[in-house]
């Protein structure tokens, strides 16, 4: 079974998000959404310094077999980019909740995250 | 984020939205939903297979990565259970008779040469492709073998069109088919297989074949690589299966045979071609038999009038040497023309590190072309539709 870290939050379309200490948000893709893409080839971050409105498209992961986008869970500014990920998109299968995060964003209103799935909910949903 | 941008009617696209999860312990009261199952399923599981629906059939996708198995298959050598393709014999005095009208290549050819193949169309009466198929002369009588996707199509018109002829066709769904493919899988088979296949899997050129009761070898695939294409009871099936892993015989998904095929340029049917879909349009011109002249089959009025009219459009290999992966339906903008083409097949490739595909374009299309990727256009290279070759990039 994927792996579901209680900790994070989660958007039913398989984004992860995390609360850093420093107030920033990291935002990635779940191990049950990395599965199912397969190896992946090819990641497009959005810029660093662009803004993002929750629900906007931040960003594409293409797998061998599939291309998806990638939604912002939370509004705000970008303040870096996974560019690891340029050379090894591999990352993303092997470590999706560490070294294969996306993006970073300093967010304009941190109450957004309360929208997101809670690790039991999200389970319940990519359960299907 | 699982909103899938390429076209939809990619089989293996619309297969990663919805992974089917087995355990082999599972009992099968639990299962709402069960597709067809060849008698490798098992097997498939309990090596950590990756079971998605394709065609109605459960299938592995792969068994941890698809890149690692096509990389196996380039490099040393892969298995895939292709059992749910379809094998029919015909059999009865008409039947070379039949065949010869039934399909757009010409089993004449293999007039005095048991055993041997032809690749071939099966067409309908407007030209249109109702599948592609391997012809296999046996002796006496033919095997075909014709996709599961297009089964149930096929196996009615290939009646409907029986009724005039003096054959018998027999469909043979208890065989089970395994392809074995790269640079070492014949030396591995033959390692399973033991003294008595030997001497005749070393006679079998390319396209050639040998049969022994159920057991049925052919020199064919399609990885672009060398190897066999084996059929066997499938009570066989399983212990064969083991006995090749033991061999080093990578389990391969239906993945890795889905990137490796695309960058052997070879056609997967209902992406390069289809009903609406001329042989000629789909370089398969070289599989239409004209001559000899007399011979009338299926579909060869309307090819001739295309032919002499002059196509309108071919299928060329594009090669995407940006960051990005092509994709079955994304539009492709040529010199000469409004008109735009289509992606049938693409995909990133393992082997080149770059993005392929295969795209039916207009036929004015020059060296190079614009794909329109999320709205963008980017640049591609107009190749020929065959990208790899024994290992080797031959663009």
């Amino acid at each position: 079974m994927s792996e579901i870290r209680n900790e994070l939050k989660y958007l039913s379309s398989h984004e992860w998000a995390r609360l850093e200490e420093d107030g920033t948000v990291t935002i990635g893709i779940s191990d049950h959404a990395q599965d199912a893409l397969g190896d992946v080839v090819y990641v497009e971050t959005p810029e660093v310094g662009s803004t993002l409105a929750a629900g906007d498209e931040a960003g594409v992961v293409e797998s061998v077999k599939a291309a998806s986008d990638i939604y912002s869970p939370v509004s705000g500014e970008v303040v870096a980019v996974n560019e690891a990920l340029e050379d090894s998109p591999e990352t993303v299968n092997s470590s999706p909740y560490d070294d294969g995060w996306f993006f970073r964003i300093k967010p304009s209103d941190v109450s957004e995250l309360d929208n997101m799935l809670d690790a039991e909910a999200y389970r319940e949903e990519s359960a299907e | 984020m699982l909103t899938i941008n390429v076209a939809a009617d990619s089989l293996l696209a619309r297969s990663v939205l919805k992974p089917l999860e087995y355990a082999a312990s599972e009992p099968d009261g639990l299962r709402i939903k069960m597709g067809n199952r060849t008698p490798l399923f098992d097997t498939h599981v309990a090596m950590g297979g990756k079971i998605v629906d394709f065609g109605g059939w459960d299938m592995p996708l792969h068994y941890g990565s698809q890149l690692d198995e096509h990389n196996k298959v380039r490099t040393d050598a892969g298995m895939f259970d292709v059992s749910h393709m379809t094998v029919v014999d015909v059999d009865g005095p008409a039947a070379r008779d039949y065949l010869r009208y039934l399909l757009a290549n010409d089993v004449a050819k293999l007039d005095g040469k048991p055993g041997k193949a032809l690749y071939t169309g099966m067409l309908n009466d407007q030209g249109g492709v109702i599948d592609d198929l391997i012809v296999y002369l046996r002796d006496p009588g033919y095997r075909v073998v014709v996709n599961c996707a297009t089964r149930d199509k096929d196996l009615a018109w290939m009646n409907k069109q029986a009724e005039s002829f003096d054959v018998t066709l027999t469909e043979r769904p208890h065989l089970a088919m395994i392809a074995i493919q790269g640079p070492n899988a014949i030396a591995k088979t033959k390692e399973v297989l033991g003294i008595d296949w030997t001497a005749a899997i070393d006679a079998l050129k390319v396209f050639e074949s040998v049969a022994r009761g159920d057991w049925f070898v052919a020199r064919t695939g399609y990885t672009g690589e060398d190897g066999l294409e084996i059929m066997l009871s499938g009570e066989d099936a399983s212990g064969f299966w083991r006995a090749l892993a033991d061999a080093g015989v990578a389990p391969c998904g239906l993945g890795a045979r889905d990137t490796l095929r695309l960058e052997a340029g070879m056609n997967l049917y209902g992406h390069e071609m289809d009903e609406e879909t001329s042989p000629l349009v789909a370089n398969m011109a070289w599989t239409v038999a004209w001559e000899p002249e007399g011979r009338n089959f299926i579909g060869r009025a309307v090819l001739e009038e295309e032919k002499a009219q002059g196509v309108k459009h071919k299928l060329v290999g594009l090669v995407l040497e940006e960051r990005g992966v092509l994709r079955a339906g994304q539009q492709v903008v040529v010199d000469g023309t409004e008109e735009r083409g289509i992606i049938t097949s693409g995909t990133f490739s393992p082997t080149l590190g770059y993005s392929i595909a295969m795209a039916r374009v207009p036929v004015s299309v020059g060296d190079t072309a614009e794909v329109e990727i999320r709205k963008k256009l980017q640049p591609v290279r107009v190749v020929k539709p065959c990208f790899v070759r024994n290992g080797k990039s031959v663009i």
